[in-house]
């Protein structure tokens, strides 16, 4: 008679439990420096539970076969010229955003959980951040070798690393991910893990995604997808981590939800620049950024704190003005890029009549009243000849580094300005999100690379926009300013006058 | 306010018999089209059973085969060799 198969319960527990040992060279705390400091307490950490029982030879074999399909994917875009098919030319400007802002981040991740999977002392989590930075690392490289067809055609997409470690509205994501790696490995966990991961994450690869799918960028959204099927693991491990800390001793719960109040302001901050791009960006577009908010926020959100509520967890502090902020902050950003377009990294536009009345119908609330207004004056003096340029450097916000453009919750027509006192100086901030994190931690935040200040204390190549470009490797003329009248433009023209010439 | 379990899978071929399976198997479950993609939502557990998905395809169906075509998730999951389960309950 043969053995009964195991289990998949079973067969996992075997597979990975009981393969860790205590040291005896070295006492476990110095080979573990890292998971005391912070303060949260493990009493067991047996007592962590996979959600996804995914041993590493399973794990192999599914990341191979996802990898096969993608890159088949791949093979027959770039053999098809799909960069020719997609929408509109001005769709590509939502990759140059992904590609300089999202991309560097997802390598970030990589490097991040190989480090808190090396410091952390339990097996169990040990193995799932090993295997986040595996898929973090595929991750960037699927997106680089992706867009690099894009790259044969457009400008804007060549620097993308260098630009991110130096272009001003970059330092956005790049400093949050900075903040999160600076951290102990148990925030990182909270932050990247929980925060972004788990609550956040969907607001940025399903809209992204689908709104690929959607223009006709058949690589890019299988890419996408393809990364987000290692996202739901990702997720399972977000939400695992927090359950087992709060779990693990009831002194954790209020670092705990220090951490997830910082990381879900911190992460609604950046999360800005993807209302930009799905409210603007897109010439076809799949659902506002406040119809996402109310889908993955308020609706996503609402049930895992109602769940988390069992724990002693309260909803992120400031949820509610980060709800009302949707009517506003896409709207905001574009305003921001549209007066510095001859410093950003992509293109701009005023919206036409149609996307207009599309905003007026999605915002009704807000866009007639604040908006759509200063866009009609905008384009009516760019037909004048007299497009307004902003050519004051911004004040930034010490935290978030995004310039100081964002309203007062209540009162959309007053900018919000916060500021503190620390050690003789003066910091200042977009919001009291921004400014409770400057508070809580002032000797991490005081130490902020701030790109205006960089470039007012000479550190950025010189004094004028050209040079800060040049030293940004942005092509003055091609990857910034305006589409209309971009070699961008004229190329996407070409291709087009060329193929109603050939259908007659 | 509901908890709503939820499901985002690839809207091709891999995944059609999987939503197949999720729609007979859970009444009430309410889908989303989004363009290249499926959200199935559900206020309470949200099940996919291998033999639905087996009978649906024609061919044996590993679970974890779930790895190639989900997007993204909410609730709590439980996953064995008969069935894979999102949910908010404990």
């Amino acid at each position: 008679m043969t053995a009964k198969k195991l289990g998949l319960k079973q067969r996992y527990a075997h597979m990975t439990r009981g393969l860790d040992w205590e040291t005896t060279y070295q006492p476990m705390d110095k080979v573990f420096p890292y998971d005391q400091f912070e303060g949260i307490k493990i009493k067991d950490w047996s007592a962590w539970e996979d959600p996804f029982r995914l041993t590493m030879d399973a794990y192999w074999k599914f990341q191979a076969e996802k990898e096969r399909k993608l890159y088949a994917v791949l093979d027959a875009f770039a053999q098809n010229n799909g960069q020719a098919s997609v929408s509109d030319g001005r769709y590509i400007n939502t990759l140059k955003l992904f590609l300089t802002g999202v991309s560097p981040l997802e390598y970030q991740a990589h490097r991040g959980f190989a480090f808190t999977g090396r410091h952390l002392r339990g097996a169990g989590p040990r193995v799932a951040a090993q295997m986040q930075s595996l898929d973090e690392l595929r991750h960037v490289q699927t997106q680089i070798h992706t867009i690099s067809q894009y790259n044969k055609y457009f400008d804007g997409l060549s620097e993308f690393p260098h630009m991110h470690d130096r272009v001003w509205y970059l330092s956005v994501p790049k400093s949050f991910f900075d903040d999160a790696r600076a951290a102990g490995p148990f925030e990182f966990m909270i932050a990247i893990g929980f925060a972004f991961e788990y609550v956040l994450t969907n607001l940025l690869f399903v809209p992204f995604m689908s709104g690929a799918a959607y223009n006709g960028d058949m690589s890019t959204v299988t890419f996408g997808f393809s990364a987000q099927s290692d996202e739901s693991r990702h997720m399972t491990l977000g939400i695992e981590v927090i359950k087992f800390l709060l779990e693990q001793h009831p002194d954790n719960l209020p670092i705990v939800q220090k951490w997830v109040d910082k990381w879900f302001w911190r992460g609604f901050r950046v999360l800005g620049l993807v209302a930009m791009m799905m409210d603007y960006m897109l010439p076809k577009k799949v659902m506002s950024w406040k119809e996402a908010w109310e889908i993955y926020f308020t609706e996503g959100g609402g049930s895992l704190f109602q769940d988390l509520a069992r724990y002693g967890i309260k909803v992120p502090k400031y949820a509610d003005v980060a709800t009302e902020a949707a009517e506003h902050i896409s709207h905001q950003n574009w305003a921001v890029f549209y007066q510095y377009t001859h410093a950003a990294g992509f293109h701009t536009w005023m919206p036409d009549r149609e996307h207009l009345d599309w905003l007026s119908e999605k915002y009704p609330n807000t866009f007639d009243k604040y908006y759509r207004p200063r866009w009609e004056m905008w384009a009516q003096a760019e037909k004048e000849g007299k497009r307004f340029y902003n050519m004051a450097l911004p004040q930034l916000c010490q935290v978030c580094q995004i310039p100081m453009a964002y309203t007062e919750p209540g009162d959309p027509t007053t900018i919000c300005f916060r500021e503190t006192q620390f050690k003789g100086e003066t910091y200042h901030f977009c919001s009291d999100g921004c400014k409770d994190i400057f508070d809580d931690e002032p000797e991490k935040y005081a130490q902020s690379w701030l790109p205006v200040h960089q470039i007012f204390q000479g550190n950025c190549g010189g004094p004028t926009v050209p040079d800060v470009l040049n030293w940004y490797r942005m092509n003055n003329g091609a990857d910034n300013m305006d589409y209309a009248g971009s070699p961008d433009e004229k190329l996407w023209n070409e291709w087009h006058a060329k193929a109603a010439e050939a259908a007659g | 306010m509901a908890q709503i379990a939820s499901l985002t899978l690839y809207h091709n071929d891999d995944a059609r018999p999987i939503i197949e399976a999720i729609l007979a198997d859970n009444p009430g479950v309410r889908v989303m089209n989004l363009p290249g993609c499926v959200k199935l939502d559900s206020d309470g557990p949200l099940v996919i059973n291998r033999a639905s998905v087996e009978e649906r395809l024609g061919r044996t169906w590993d679970p974890q085969e779930m790895h190639l075509v989900i997007i993204s998730m909410a609730g709590h999951l439980d996953e064995d060799d008969d069935q894979f389960t999102v949910s908010w309950r404990h």
